[in-house]
């Protein structure tokens, strides 16, 4: 993985001490809240609904033992004993103290992590597929390009003072698990007719109160000019991007607004004359960066062969374990979602056995992925038994990725100073309604996402089944939706009908979940079936 | 009644105004009628609370209590947490916040 050199150090070790005169002096009563609030924001510090919340980058989704072991450190030490893991596949700590964070953030620079960038109106944390590197489907490895974009966009003129908040997914695989049509700029490397790499560039994603599936703006961008094409891209919404209303500012507002073949033809205008000034990263810092990335030492000729005559081990298997490109070899993806409990989080002894399986079987990498769990991508088959014998005693071998209970959650009220309603209630109640492992199974995948507010940081638009929380006149209420997709073919989920209670919504998804049983063609899974009857019948289902 | 709130400086906490300071115990939080701008600006002024609200409040057998759901919880704590309760482990508050 990418390792920082004498600059990247300077900028990060330089920033701790700048918020270490801050927080001085907000402590010191010398600025005021609304003084300061720029100042954490830009350090990842946000202010939540019971004490201050600090969101630490993970960028791409990649973190060694080393980092791990601090992130634990910090979860015992300066919190209370446990991290939540966010969908931009971040880490975040519920209970910081203000003064504790300029050593917090110390601590992080010592093992090359920040908080730069995870929160205010910058270029969020850029996430990727969990899988590179690994999967058998990818064209390369997409990583060294994200950490490209990284160094380019990081407090470049033209990237920061944004009229909102950006984000950037990026993978090199036809399936997409990075979501990268709901992002603002999202990023698919492909192998051109050249044999060169090169960038499909969509635009104009993104979920929150008014979710947009982004728009194809390049087919073919050559790899090397994905700098000054970035640069365009920013420069046509910092020119017309709105800034006199926080929820027409992002810039799938500006895409809808002045429809994607106006805002393509801007950007191409904008791109042809910045590309010829020679703003791109030279080739050898990509080769550079790359160099990083480089396979690791895979053993050569390991058998495929697994003992799975232990039938819980063999269900974890099928579930949660993937293809790896590398014969012998296996991605585990490690569900945060047991029955019961709260999607995302991990106390510090269950991240220092993360960063324990990683130092030992996966190369010292984990990936925490945007649905709120995490990868060991570089596991050797025979390895498997021993990592899901550590994980089952640690209450993290739950079999149930992408069934109804490893739902993505956002934090929602228990925690969330902006959320309507709670979210991790009710998550909790659908899990426990579908704990039967058999019924899960036979339901098959079924992406459900909640989310406390209609900001959707719980990716309900994206749901086969959305649930939105909302305030009722004081009260918790909760919207149904149906039908969305995160993945290549991504699709909006739509309201089905009136709201519910929250035991009553975990009814509907009940009702909604038997009716798909009763209908399903063989092979269907539940969006299958959704996108193939319609609405009605689920709905006539819920609404009994 | 209306109680004045928002969260303290250091740690971020929830705490409520009760006449002559501040408290992390809605139990003890005041009416604060219409002196709550006032107390506002003047306490945000001298940097003892941040981005400190009015919320509505109706009386308990215990104190004050805050009609929303979302100062309920404020009060007590992540409803998903037992053990990191304001009263850890309080079997009240379950009832308290719905």
């Amino acid at each position: 993985m990418y390792r920082y050199d004498q600059y990247d150090q300077a900028i990060v070790d330089a920033r701790v001490e700048e918020f270490r005169d801050q927080v001085a002096r907000r402590i010191a009563g010398e600025m005021t809240d609304d003084q300061f609030k720029p100042l954490r924001l830009k350090n990842g510090l946000y202010l939540q609904l019971h004490a201050y919340m600090l969101r630490v980058a993970i960028p791409y989704g990649t973190v060694n033992s080393r980092q791990l072991r601090v992130l634990a450190h910090i979860a015992r030490t300066y919190d209370r004993g446990y991290g939540h893991f966010t969908t931009r596949q971040n880490i975040q700590f519920n209970w910081i103290k203000l003064e504790d964070t300029p050593d917090i953030l110390a601590e992080l620079a010592k093992v090359e992590m920040h908080a730069i960038q995870t929160s205010g109106e910058s270029i969020r944390n850029i996430s990727a597929d969990q899988f590179a590197g690994a999967a058998a489907d990818e064209v390369c490895d997409p990583r060294p390009w994200a950490e490209l974009i990284r160094q380019f966009t990081t407090f470049h003129p033209e990237f920061s003072y944004l009229p909102r908040k950006f984000k950037i997914g990026l993978t090199a695989s036809d399936n997409d698990r990075a979501a990268i049509k709901l992002h603002d700029v999202g990023l698919q490397v492909l192998r051109g007719s050249d044999g060169e790499f090169g960038f499909r560039v969509y635009v104009g994603g993104g979920m929150g109160r008014t979710p947009f599936v982004a728009h194809l703006i390049r087919d073919y961008l050559p790899a090397a000019s994905i700098c000054s094409y970035l640069e365009a891209i920013l420069r046509v919404w910092n020119r017309n991007g709105r800034r006199d209303n926080i929820h027409k500012q992002r810039i799938k507002i500006l895409v809808h607004d002045l429809g994607a073949e106006e805002f393509t033809r801007q950007v191409e205008e904008e791109f042809a004359a910045i590309q010829p000034l020679g703003d791109d990263i030279p080739l050898a810092e990509y080769e550079r960066i790359a160099a990083y990335f480089v396979p690791p030492p895979f053993e050569q000729d390991l058998s495929d062969a697994l003992d799975l005559s232990d039938p819980r081990f063999a269900a974890w298997v099928e579930r949660n374990v993937h293809a790896h490109k590398q014969p012998g070899y296996a991605i585990t993806t490690i569900s945060l979602k047991p029955i019961g409990g709260i999607p995302g989080d991990v106390s510090a002894d269950q991240i220092d056995l993360l960063a324990d399986l990683a130092e030992q079987y996966s190369f010292d990498e984990l990936r925490p992925t945007h649905a709120q769990n995490v990868v060991l991508p570089h596991v050797r088959k025979a390895d498997l038994y021993a990592i899901w014998q550590q994980l089952e005693a640690a209450g993290l071998a739950t079999a149930n990725l992408d069934l109804i209970s490893e739902m993505i959650v956002c934090p929602g009220l228990d925690y969330c100073s902006l959320a309507n309603a709670r979210s991790i209630p009710v998550a909790q109640k659908i899990a426990e309604r579908f704990a039967d492992p058999a019924r899960q199974l036979d339901v098959g995948e079924l992406k459900l996402k909640i989310s406390g507010c209609i900001n959707a940081c719980g990716h309900h638009h994206v749901g086969h089944i959305g649930i939105l929380g909302v305030d009722r006149k004081g009260t918790e209420n909760f919207q149904l939706l149906l039908g969305g997709s995160g993945a290549e073919d991504a699709t909006l989920a739509k309201i089905v009908g009136p709201g519910f209670t929250e035991d009553g919504v975990v009814d509907a998804v009940e009702r909604a979940v038997e009716k798909y049983r009763e209908i399903r063609q063989p092979g269907e899974r539940f969006l299958d079936t959704y996108r193939r009857v319609g609405v009605e019948p689920f709905k006539e289902a819920i609404y009994v | 009644m209306k109680l004045l709130t928002g969260n303290n400086l250091t740690e971020g906490y929830v705490i409520w105004w009760t006449g002559d300071g501040w408290s992390r115990h809605v139990e003890e939080a005041i009416d604060v009628d219409d002196k709550a701008e006032q107390l506002a600006q003047t306490e945000a002024a001298a940097c003892r609370v941040n981005n400190p609200y009015v919320v509505e409040a109706e009386p308990g057998p215990n104190g004050p209590v805050p009609l929303h759901i979302k100062e309920r919880i404020r009060a007590t704590g992540p409803t998903v947490r037992p053990d990191l309760l304001l009263q850890p482990a309080d079997k009240s508050a379950g009832s308290y916040v719905i």
